[in-house]
């Protein structure tokens, strides 16, 4: 039995992140297909200019994705490789795997009343072609990033193979953590990021 | 080094062959030998004579002392700090790193002071959550999570520049370290997050409590199948409970921590309390020695540090090793000033 919950965000918050991780393996195939979509329409939005779209995207992808994952727009999405379960729901905001702390029952140790993000994230995982990327070592959030459009992160990230980026803390990063950069480049992204795509209150 | 360099301050030496560090914990290991590490509950004080009162018992018996980070979010004296004294008086430390209350630039500079300090192996934690501890009202940080605080520390060792890409000329000689927790769901991904942390740099792992044999037996055999004993060296942790109703107690309000009813149902017949807790964890101790893929133990005796050296003794593990601090209190224990910088730890 779950224990007594607290002041939180709405039961259907919570029951669409359940149900998300329950259909992992159609969102897996949708998300593939939209991807594809986003990566072939690299020129048309580089032509446009990604800093003018920017906030338009960001704004339907926090509609859907809130809707569907409660998502928190950290930008940086790793919904393929977390088996469809959003790691921002965990109130350590883990992007490793679940903490020591899992109560019986795969409850939360923060908030008892829900079920451990990472214990959904394996059930996901399981159910979807490409689970074991769940086991790729992610990098920490770049929350500088918070707010942007993953979305489009994907698609300037993936569209060029490997885009070369004079950032010296970009190029560390990809290189330390190499499967993340590779499986779910916006985590670790090397393309010059549009102005608008980048917290303003982190920039200089 | 020139001649104001102080005669007590430690100094920067790269490893020994076929090591990554100067950590007696990583030679023992190495060595195949059963290690033996034990947990410093930290004093609420800044007394430098607490901090050695705490060590010494431990010092005899075992390779390294693990200096905590405001365990349970518990305000203490910094694990940090403890290294720092520990290191100056030649015990072995484990700088244990919550990524509960720091963010990634105060971690990246706490892991080069301390490897200046001395310092040679760090334990990568995840952390706690607030609410449990003495200050519920703090902020919570989780920059990093205890995977990628693994990855990048290693990247600071290996490459030699921090998560930025900026060069650290000297860099930091750490044994890696990281947690896990076999008898706590999931338990089937638990030897999978095992992995993980190995892929993300971990060379030893340190178990939490284990008084379920059955349970940690089962991921043992996972762990092998995947291949993970060969690749980092698994600490079991154990400990003496005091009486059934502290192992209630802290089964309920300390996070990820699992008791059977049958440990608990012995403590509560036991005529002595304390002494059947000790009893239990030397089984305990002998029972993980003898699972195959089991490196050493990992002693936490929440304020049973007095019964730690008798347990380790009474087990047998150690076959007339003796332990980090052995030099010291055969000298002169209790001592409360620095001595030279540390022996190779």
């Amino acid at each position: 039995m779950p224990p007594a919950r607290g002041l939180e965000r709405s039961d259907a918050m919570y029951r669409a992140r359940l149900f998300a991780v329950r259909h992992a393996r159609a969102f897996e195939w949708i998300y593939h297909r939209l991807e594809g979509v986003m990566i072939a329409l690299d020129p048309v939005f580089a032509k446009i200019g990604y800093n003018r779209i920017e906030r338009p995207i960001a704004l339907v992808e926090r509609g859907v994705k809130g809707l569907l994952f409660d998502c928190r727009m950290c930008g940086q999405c790793v919904l393929s490789s977390t088996g469809m379960s959003c790691p921002m729901n965990c109130p350590k905001q883990l992007r490793n795997g679940p903490c020591g702390g899992v109560r019986p029952g795969g409850y939360c140790e923060v908030k008892p009343w829900m079920k451990c993000v990472w214990c959904e994230a394996w059930e996901g995982a399981t159910r979807m072609q490409g689970g074991a990327k769940i086991n790729d070592v992610m990098p920490p959030v770049d929350r500088s990033l918070e707010g942007s459009s993953a979305w489009l992160r994907v698609s300037r990230e993936k569209a060029a193979k490997l885009r070369e980026s004079r950032d010296a803390a970009k190029t560390a990063v990809a290189m330390a953590f190499p499967s993340a950069r590779k499986n779910e480049p916006s985590t670790a992204p090397l393309a010059a990021e549009p102005p608008a795509a980048v917290n303003r209150e982190t920039l200089r | 080094m020139n001649d104001d360099y102080p005669a007590t301050a430690p100094a920067y030496q790269e490893p020994p062959a076929g090591h990554v560090s100067n950590s007696r914990l990583e030679r023992v290991l190495r060595a195949g030998r059963f290690a033996v590490t034990a947990e410093l509950n930290p004093p609420d004080s800044a007394d430098p004579a607490d901090v050695y009162q705490a060590a010494q018992p431990l010092g005899e018996v075992v390779d390294a002392i693990n200096s905590t980070d405001a365990s349970g979010a518990n305000c203490h004296m910094s694990s940090i700090g403890i290294c720092a004294l520990l290191t100056r008086a030649g015990y072995g430390t484990v700088y244990q790193i919550s990524c509960r209350d720091r963010n990634r630039i105060a971690i990246q500079g706490d892991v080069l002071g301390a490897a200046a300090m001395g310092v040679s192996n760090v334990l990568c934690l995840t952390g706690d959550g607030v609410g449990v501890g003495d200050q519920p009202g703090a902020r919570p940080v989780f920059d990093f999570d205890s995977v990628s605080l693994l990855r990048t520390i290693r990247t600071m060792r290996d490459q030699g520049v921090f998560l930025s890409g900026r060069k650290i000329t000297r860099p930091p000689r750490m044994f890696l370290g990281a947690a896990e927790n076999p008898c706590i769901e999931p338990h089937e991904w638990r030897p999978e997050r095992l992995a993980k942390k190995v892929r993300a740099g971990a060379e030893f792992i340190q178990t939490n409590y284990i008084y379920d044999i059955p349970l940690f037996e089962a991921f043992m055999a996972r762990v092998r199948d995947l291949g993970l004993d060969e690749k980092v060296y698994i600490l079991a942790g154990v400990g003496p409970l005091a009486s059934a109703k502290a192992a209630r107690w802290m089964r309920s309000n300390v996070p990820g921590i699992h008791i059977p009813d049958a440990v608990i149902d012995r403590m509560e017949q036991a005529e002595k309390p304390g002494a059947e807790g000790k009893r239990i964890c030397v089984e305990l101790i002998q029972q993980i020695r003898d699972i195959k893929g089991v490196a050493g133990v990992h002693v936490m005796a929440y304020r049973r540090e007095h019964q730690v050296s008798e347990i380790i003794l009474e087990s047998g593990v150690l076959k007339g090793r003796a332990g980090t601090g052995a030099r010291r209190s055969h000298a002169h224990a209790h001592a409360h000033k620095p001595d030279g910088p540390p022996r190779g730890d």
